[in-house]
């Protein structure tokens, strides 16, 4: 099997096959925890950790594990080093923890790694599932963090908010309030925004995407008629 | 298929699942303790807002007792109670009942109330209300709940426990009457349960280590 570039490991993650975004993997954590910025960036970051390590761990048992029993051994591995890393982090960065304690065990649960780790990392030597984990992670970070900044700019008018929770009490001056005397848009909070935010989100790149194809498409007949004229 | 292949298989599984749990037990065994020790801090970080160190000189954490009182409490389970003594005399107890009727579900709340009946301090610790709405209970998003400091049952009368669309003193939220009026609510009958209690909760298990000779 010819291995894929680390180009287009990074292009597929991010933008053609974006697991938020394209592939529509790990729905229930993405729009529940996304209802303001700092909350989905701190969801993205764990999930990104998570998903490039357990994709270099498949990666690494790749040929020891026979096909028949894959499926429970991913979900040993993916249960294994959530289970460690959520340990880890209430022992030793206990602050975040109180943050993200919460959305840490529902990493086991996002289809995203069990996804990376049948389609990508079980069939990629592991410096390439190192890659992929990371740019799928930072992908679904990213949608994350523009659904949670989406919804919390309609529905409290700030952006930022919170911040201290996860960067110290430094960052509790960084809320930014875009409209003054805001009363809310509850909506946008609630679970109806979040499926309203990501089908906007998802039409935006739909829109990007054929933009993008006609001009392509464009420069291709456009090409010969030049080189005639 | 054959007897061996299936075998291999079985084992290899069996040394993965034998590997996951390992290695899931050794960080548990080893991060047990700073977990524990992290709790435990937090915990004492959270009951010194309410009781501040320097009103009392008793080990809080352990100087604890668990009640049962569905009718006061707001729960079926056990509540944990601390017991702030100073100089061996009581000074404050800090209890964790649940205000059952919420918009949305139990409301945790933190209690304390100092030996004379006054509040010393309300907090939520868990809720489930309306984000927007009913969420300015919590202390981090208005200073609501910093309200009940000082009170007591006789600050405002009986009649005057309530939020003010039900004729008591304390504000509702505008569009969430029903998450103010749980916790008031709780918040009162917590009070009761302490004017019913008071000379129970100091008086068993664990006296203070000199007890003063009585006169």
């Amino acid at each position: 099997m010819t291995e894929p570039t680390y180009a287009s490991i990074t292009r597929d993650g991010l933008w053609t096959n974006n697991p938020g975004l394209v592939q529509l993997l790990g729905l229930c954590p993405l729009l529940a925890t996304s209802n303001n910025l700092i909350n989905g960036l701190g969801l993205g970051l764990a999930t990104a950790l998570a998903l490039t390590a357990s994709n270099v761990c498949v990666s690494l048992i790749r040929n020891v594990v026979r096909p028949e029993i894959r499926i429970p051994v991913f979900v040993l591995v993916i249960a294994a080093i959530v289970t460690v890393i959520e340990l880890g982090m209430n022992a030793y960065l206990h602050e975040l923890y109180a943050v993200l304690g919460i959305f840490i065990p529902l990493i086991v649960t996002n289809c995203n790694l069990i996804g990376r780790a049948e389609a990508f990392a079980s069939k990629h030597s592991p410096g390439r599932a190192l890659v992929d984990g990371l740019m799928m992670g930072l992908g679904f970070t990213l949608v994350l963090v523009a659904l949670g900044g989406l919804r919390e700019v309609v529905g409290q008018g700030t952006l930022f908010a919170q911040a201290h929770m996860m960067f110290g009490e430094a960052a509790r001056g960084w809320t930014l309030h875009l409209v003054d005397n805001y009363r809310g848009f509850l909506l946008a909070i609630l679970p109806p925004g979040a499926f309203i935010g990501l089908g906007l989100i998802i039409a935006v790149k739909n829109v990007i995407d054929a933009r993008l194809q006609r001009r392509a498409q464009h420069s291709v007949v456009a090409e010969p008629v030049a080189a005639a004229g | 298929m054959k007897l061996r292949p299936i075998l291999i298989t079985a084992l290899v599984l069996l040394l993965f699942t034998v590997l996951g749990t390992a290695l899931v037990a050794f960080t548990y065994n080893n991060t047990r303790s700073v977990i524990e020790a992290n709790a435990r801090a937090n915990l004492l970080q959270n009951l010194n807002t309410l009781v501040p160190a320097d009103h009392y000189d008793n080990d809080l954490l352990n100087d604890s007792l668990e009640v049962t009182d569905p009718n006061l409490l707001g729960t079926d389970a056990p509540v944990t109670i601390y017991r702030a003594r100073r100089e061996g005399r009581p000074a404050a107890i800090i209890l964790a009942p649940v205000a059952p009727d919420g918009y949305s579900g139990d409301i945790k709340l933190l209690v304390a109330i100092n030996a004379d009946g006054t509040l010393a301090g309300v907090r939520v610790t868990a809720h489930r209300e309306t984000p927007g709405l009913g969420d300015g209970i919590e202390a981090a998003r208005s200073d609501w709940i910093l309200k009940f400091t000082g009170r007591s049952l006789a600050d405002p009368d009986e009649k005057h426990w309530a939020v003010k669309k039900d004729g008591g003193v304390y504000d509702q939220f505008t569009g969430a009457t029903i998450t103010p009026r749980a916790v008031v609510k709780a918040v009162k009958k917590a009070l009761i349960y302490f004017k019913h209690n008071r000379q129970t909760l100091f008086a068993d298990a664990q006296p203070p280590a000199a007890e003063a000779p009585a006169p």
